[in-house]
């Protein structure tokens, strides 16, 4: 309750849960207000915004609705963050628990093998998966998934480091209770806050991410995405800038949000670092 | 000396982990739908099935896959990353006339995004919780959530098409043939919209580490004695503070070499650049995987030595480090 209380004490965090509660209305009344399929042609290609009032934000190249793609665009890039945050946090905790509850070569060859992820440009990684196994929407959103998994393993493998010799877990281990429900049942859930708070880095990261695939054509094109649809308007950018400016604003304020969420809960939940 | 071997320890340690690298994207690269002879078959406009057995014959793609990643690593080892088909070169060549506008331009980045993080750090630790304070963290904050291709474009209508003060791409002019210090300040013209647009994130990463770290050590015994000693509050800032709060901006460096690199795939196709980050691209959409698989040991390559470099500067600055261990 404490907690919750200090987190609508700073105004930043209040904004933010705002802002994304807004991407979030987006997403869900997309197909409510926009009943047609928001990729079909729907009038003249490119009317500026405000000039029609069929077409608030105006129409992309094509003669497709902007104001559509941006609200089935929330869905899409909410989708893709929370989907491959959700893969990232999962590898990243089974990677850490284990090699911070082991230590020993299991920590060797787990670290080695995060040491190898961290080097490797996780845009070029990034790349080389989309090259491989296509770009439908699934495998865009397994493959930044598995690119964002290091830096949560390092986190929760510091955790259940410092958390791996208390008490309660040698109570645990006295009592003979099995390895796997120690580190899930005892030492997780200690250990699992400072991990979720990270995860809204992962996602605003995931969604900057899908959206730079998605600017590269490199994203599935069968979906609204705000990536895409700056990746179409760079075709007519020196003219008809808004069908790129647009949902890049749309992707900012995303970010911004899903961060300032991030940075309230943060703050919430260590007070102490908060004077910083 | 006992800094550089603590360095080159580091350093070898980071070989297996570039083998790691290389096994792993190769045998993942072993899954993608066609390989070097497809591309090239396709390229010549089609052959029978005959001169495709023969072709992969020649490359050696005929043999079982560990066989194939042994001569891989082999010919590695020799500094041959093999031929590219769709440039009709070598890809080490390919590389490496690709390699430097992306070192040039994460160089810039770096410079820039290290320089004003510095500065504007300072000046938000300086006047902590008062306006000059809010202004950098929230402009920070905004910056940090700003994709860069979409900056980059933006830069582009602003700058290129209606101002018309920049070049909106390319690396220099190729209409006219420049030599000397006018081609340095061509080539200099045409990297301010790519240098600022890559650096941008980056800038909003080292301001928010650099005031954390400016307060923290703000905070430190020896502060209070520099001040109680009489030192002006310019001095105490500059000789004392600054260096110590300057480490963790150094470690950043090491840390972000990949986020970099990866950030200048994408500005470079923004702005045309013929650099590294491009011919990632390229590869990718011509289905060209031995110039990817040299370009992943490229890139893994250089954060390692941009790594070890961290390591060294580390050290200079902080004397502790070559002490202790």
């Amino acid at each position: 309750m404490d907690a919750l209380k200090r987190y609508f004490r700073s105004p930043a965090a209040v904004i933010g849960l705002i802002l994304l509660l807004v991407v979030i209305a987006m997403a869900i009344s997309a197909g409510f207000l926009y009943p047609r399929d928001p990729l079909s042609l729907a009038g003249r290609p490119l009317v500026w915004p405000f000039s029609n009032p069929r077409f608030l934000l105006g129409t992309d190249n094509s003669g497709r609705d902007i104001a559509a793609q941006i609200f089935y665009g929330a869905r899409i890039s909410l989708l893709i963050g929370g989907v491959a945050t959700a893969i990232a946090i999962l590898i990243g905790i089974l990677v850490g628990a284990f090699a911070g509850y082991y230590g020993g070569w299991v920590d060797n060859v787990l670290m080695r093998i995060t040491e190898a992820f961290q080097t490797l440009p996780n845009f070029v990684l990034l790349l080389v998966l989309v090259a491989v196994f296509g770009s439908t929407i699934t495998t865009v959103t397994i493959a930044v998934g598995v690119v964002s998994w290091p830096a949560p393993a390092r986190l929760t493998r510091a955790e259940f480091l410092s958390l791996r010799n208390r008490e309660f877990v040698q109570a645990g281990k006295t009592l003979g209770m099995r390895d796997i429900k120690i580190i899930l049942g005892e030492i997780l859930p200690n250990a699992l806050p400072p991990v979720i708070v990270y995860a809204s880095v992962v996602m605003a990261v995931a969604i900057l991410l899908e959206s730079a695939l998605a600017f590269l054509r490199l994203s599935d094109p069968n979906v609204a995405s705000w990536g895409n649809l700056i990746g179409l308007g760079r075709d007519v950018l020196r003219v008809q800038w808004y069908v790129s400016a647009i949902p890049g604003i749309a992707i900012l304020v995303t970010v911004l949000a899903v961060s300032l969420v991030g940075q309230g809960l943060n703050d919430a939940l260590n007070p102490r670092l908060k004077s910083r | 000396m006992r800094i550089l071997s603590l360095a080159g320890r580091r350093l070898a340690a980071s070989i297996p982990t570039l083998f790691l690298i290389l096994i792993g994207v190769f045998l993942l690269l072993q899954m993608a739908p066609g390989d070097t002879v497809d591309a090239l078959m396709a390229q010549m406009g089609g052959g029978d099935a005959a001169t495709a057995r023969e072709l992969r014959q020649f490359y050696g793609l005929d043999l079982s896959i560990p066989m194939q990643l042994a001569n891989y690593l082999w010919r590695l080892v020799r500094l041959d990353l093999g031929f590219s088909s769709i440039y009709g070169k070598p890809v080490a060549s390919v590389i490496l006339e690709r390699l430097p506008p992306t070192i040039l331009l994460m160089t810039a980045s770096l410079s820039f995004a290290f320089f004003f993080g510095l500065v504007f750090g300072v000046i938000a630790a300086r006047g902590v919780n008062r306006w000059p304070d809010t202004l950098i963290s929230t402009l920070g904050l905004i910056f940090y959530a700003t994709p860069s291709f979409w900056f980059g474009l933006m830069a582009i209508v602003v700058f290129s098409v209606y101002l018309q003060w920049l070049p909106s791409g390319g690396f220099e002019d190729i209409g006219t043939m420049q030599t000397g210090l006018w081609r340095v300040l061509d080539i200099a013209r045409h990297l301010v919209l790519p240098t600022f647009t890559l650096g941008l994130i980056f800038l909003a990463i080292y301001l928010r580490i650099m005031r954390a770290s400016m307060l923290e050590v703000l905070n430190l015994d020896f502060v209070r004695t520099a001040r109680a000693k009489g030192l002006d509050e310019t001095h105490v800032v500059t000789r004392h503070v600054l260096r110590n709060a300057l480490l963790p901006m150094v470690t950043l460096i090491g840390l972000q070499a990949g986020t970099m690199l990866g950030g200048s795939v994408v500005v470079e196709s923004v702005f045309s650049l013929p650099g590294l980050g491009r011919l990632a691209y390229e590869s990718v959409v011509q289905r060209d995987l031995n110039t990817l698989l040299g370009i992943v040991f490229v890139s893994a390559l250089l954060v390692i030595v941009v790594n070890f470099v961290t390591d060294l500067l580390y050290a200079r600055l902080d004397p502790r480090i070559s002490a202790d261990s």
